[in-house]
């Protein structure tokens, strides 16, 4: 579904991105672990098309389009959904009429009839339930006077309502208590399935306990330093980053090229 | 079209000279008024108060007395005019001239006057007139409001008794259209609310066509004890309009006048609004939205005098300003000494969607009591592009964001109107006019 191909990115002028390879297949969770500035917003960031970012080398497949093309927009429209590290509050604009346009604007891109008002209110009040949130929020500005926990919880009801194929987390579960964490996991898992893929950027393990991946990965320096199974994520919950440096990074190039990956 | 420059005075003197004298009391304020502006001519940039609109062009332009009735059907436009629900009270003016046959004056609820001027005298309500026209708006201190006042031979009045609660609006439209000619209207309203009375007054300004006319509209509102009022000027003039009006209202001891001022186009429109909170507790908020784009030129000038202690006001004005557009908003408060506890908050939104687009924002404060709250803010910004980004991110297209961003921007004013349906329908005119190409594009 996603093939990231030796990455590159610059914030103005740093270099956040050095080399990122990764391949995500429809149905997986990837886990994106790493410690602050190691570039794991900025990967969602690109992904998702954020202006500011510039790629200067490498290359991103996407159902094997190549995404780095594609204005935000027609990524959303094509199925890719980043869940804000920090939601935009938009006064003057309701959170259903947001999600309505939203909706509509990817149905109709697919050839899809718009859903009406009542057919729309249904299924967001469907959703809403599912992760708790108060219907009350629905009718208010997007995001506007939202605590941290409900700016959250309304990125995880976009997702729901529209459906993404792969879905991006941008460190969602931060400043999130076990309740709304729990929350949170069950809207990413209700999304699982083999036609899904869900990258989940975040600092903590705690996440992972939810939400079990099949694959994690450590960023650092901007360069993917290792790759494992879920246990990956134990074992930096114990140990911390402090064991992951350039030279365990370069060593975990070495064993991939001797492995032949 | 260019014109050769005119002398004002002589201009306006000559059209004078075509309306039929009126009896005596107003023919002697209509001459005064006349000499008024023959003296002071247009205001230029040297004075403090015009030293960002510049008057020269409408000056250079001989505006006519309107001579023709328009070539549309009036008719039909009003009925598909969204604001205007059928069966409301409404008094229709069209190139200057009342029409009878368009207005619904009879539909006025509890004995409230709503009539032309003259349709008044006839009805018994003539003392009402006499009474206050002039009174509220100055016709010595202000060139636009002598002209108007120059050629005041009807207008529309309204009246509401004490104590009655209007629970529908009230209409007030001046509708314009010039045929080849240039043509200038001088539209004039009277509103009075009784002590302790409801009502809602809509004033529409609508222009028809794209011909050049020159509309100068001043209404003087009077609100007795505790009554409360919520007055709009809608401005919807046409493509090369000129829209100056002035609005002037004096309030009662615990009066509310809300105001809803909205600027929806013309090429040139600068709009004064005064009220003086006279006696003690009265209350004003006052919102103001102002479009404008391509080359347009809008102009806001509000004035609230705190005059006695316990006053409260509230404004808030935001623009939106696209092209080669220019916007200016000079808002100042007052506080007079004895206007002890007094409460003033001001604010000034402004969006620009161009490089070339640019407002000049002005608070003017002039405080002479000591125990008093003010604050002023004013504010120029772009469209947050965090904001875009967000909706985008959501599959958004970035045409229909920007659009979304600069209605919810412009919704600060409208969703604050307090009547459902006249909410409803200004914030359908609002985003009509904004969904238009030229809001949208640039960036």
């Amino acid at each position: 579904m996603l093939e990231i191909r030796n990455l590159h990115a610059k914030v103005g002028e740093q270099e956040i991105l050095r080399g990122i390879d990764l391949e995500v297949r429809a149905g997986e969770v990837h886990a994106i672990m790493g410690p602050n500035g190691s570039g794991k917003s900025t990967l969602a960031n690109v992904l998702a098309g954020r202006e500011g970012y510039e790629v200067t080398a490498g290359s991103v497949l996407y159902q094997g389009e190549n995404l780095l093309e594609l204005a935000p927009e027609e990524r959303a429209r094509r199925g890719i959904f980043l869940a804000f590290q920090y939601p935009v509050e938009i006064p003057g604009i309701s959170n259903t009429y947001f999600l309505k346009a939203a909706l509509n604007a990817i149905r109709k891109s697919r050839g899809l009839p718009e859903l009406d008002a009542i057919e729309f209110l249904q299924l967001v009040r469907e959703k809403a339930k599912l992760v708790e949130m108060d219907e009350a929020l629905l009718n208010r500005a997007v995001n506007e006077g939202f605590s941290g926990g409900e700016k959250k919880r309304n990125e995880i009801l976009q997702m729901a309502v529209l459906e993404p194929k792969l879905a991006i987390l941008d460190e969602t579960d931060s400043g999130l208590d076990i309740d709304a964490l729990k929350i949170v996991a069950r809207g990413v898992n209700s999304l699982r399935d083999k036609e899904r893929a869900v990258i989940l950027v975040t600092h903590y393990q705690r996440l992972l306990d939810y939400i079990v991946p099949d694959r994690v990965h450590v960023l650092f320096e901007g360069r993917i330093a290792r790759s494992g199974g879920k246990e990956l994520a134990l074992e930096l919950e114990r140990e911390g980053y402090a064991g992951i440096d350039e030279r365990g990074a370069e060593r975990e190039l070495k064993e991939r090229e001797v492995c032949g990956r | 079209m260019t014109y050769r420059m005119l002398d004002p005075s002589a201009h306006y003197r000559s059209c004078f000279g075509l309306v039929p004298p009126d009896d005596g009391w107003l023919e002697r304020i209509r001459r005064e008024a006349l000499e008024r502006f023959a003296e002071s001519g247009f205001p230029t940039t040297r004075q403090e108060d015009w030293k960002y609109t510049n008057t020269a062009p409408l000056a250079k332009i001989p505006f006519r007395m309107p001579s023709q009735a328009p070539e549309s059907d009036v008719k039909a436009l009003l009925a598909a005019y969204p604001l205007l629900a059928p069966g409301d009270a409404a008094i229709v003016f069209v190139n200057g001239r009342y029409r009878a046959d368009l207005s619904n004056a009879a539909h006025a609820q509890e004995r409230a006057v709503v009539s032309s001027f003259r349709a008044a005298r006839q009805d018994g309500h003539r003392g009402l007139v006499a009474e206050h026209l002039t009174r509220y708006a100055s016709y010595t201190a202000r060139p636009f409001v002598a002209l108007n006042t120059a050629f005041v031979t009807d207008g529309a009045l309204v009246s509401i008794p004490e104590q009655a609660t209007i629970e529908r609006p009230i209409h007030l439209i001046f509708l314009t259209e010039p045929g080849a000619e240039p043509i200038f209207c001088q539209p004039r309203a009277l509103i009075l609310a009784g002590a302790g009375s409801r009502a809602s007054v809509l004033e529409h300004h609508l222009g028809e066509g794209d011909g050049e006319y020159f509309s100068n509209s001043v209404s003087e509102i009077a609100l007795g004890d505790r009554a409360q009022l919520d007055h709009f000027h809608v401005a919807r003039p046409g493509a090369r309009a000129f829209h100056v009006s002035t609005v002037q209202a004096r309030q009662g001891r615990e009066s509310v006048l809300r105001s809803y001022s909205l600027s929806l186009g013309g090429r040139l429109v600068r709009n004064d609004l005064d009220t003086v909170l006279a006696e003690e507790g009265a209350q004003c908020a006052l919102s103001g939205l102002y479009l404008a784009a391509g080359s347009q030129h809008v102009d806001n000038h509000t004035t609230i005098e705190h005059a006695a202690p316990n006053s409260t006001s509230e404004e808030l004005y935001s623009g939106v300003l696209g092209g080669r557009a220019t916007g200016v908003f000079n808002g100042k408060v007052i506080v007079r000494p004895e206007a002890q506890k007094t409460s003033a908050r001001q604010k000034n939104r402004n969006l620009l969607l161009s490089n070339d687009a640019a407002v000049n924002s002005k608070p003017q404060l002039e405080i002479f009591a000591d125990d008093v709250r003010c604050t002023h803010a004013a504010t120029v910004g772009r469209i947050d592009e965090d904001a875009l980004f967000y909706l985008r991110s959501r599959g958004v297209a970035i045409a229909a964001a920007r659009q979304l961003l600069i209605r919810a921007f412009a919704s600060e004013i409208t969703s604050g109107i307090q009547e459902r349906e006249v909410k409803a329908a200004l914030t359908e005119v609002v985003s009509e006019i904004l969904s238009s190409d030229e809001w949208v594009e640039e960036r």
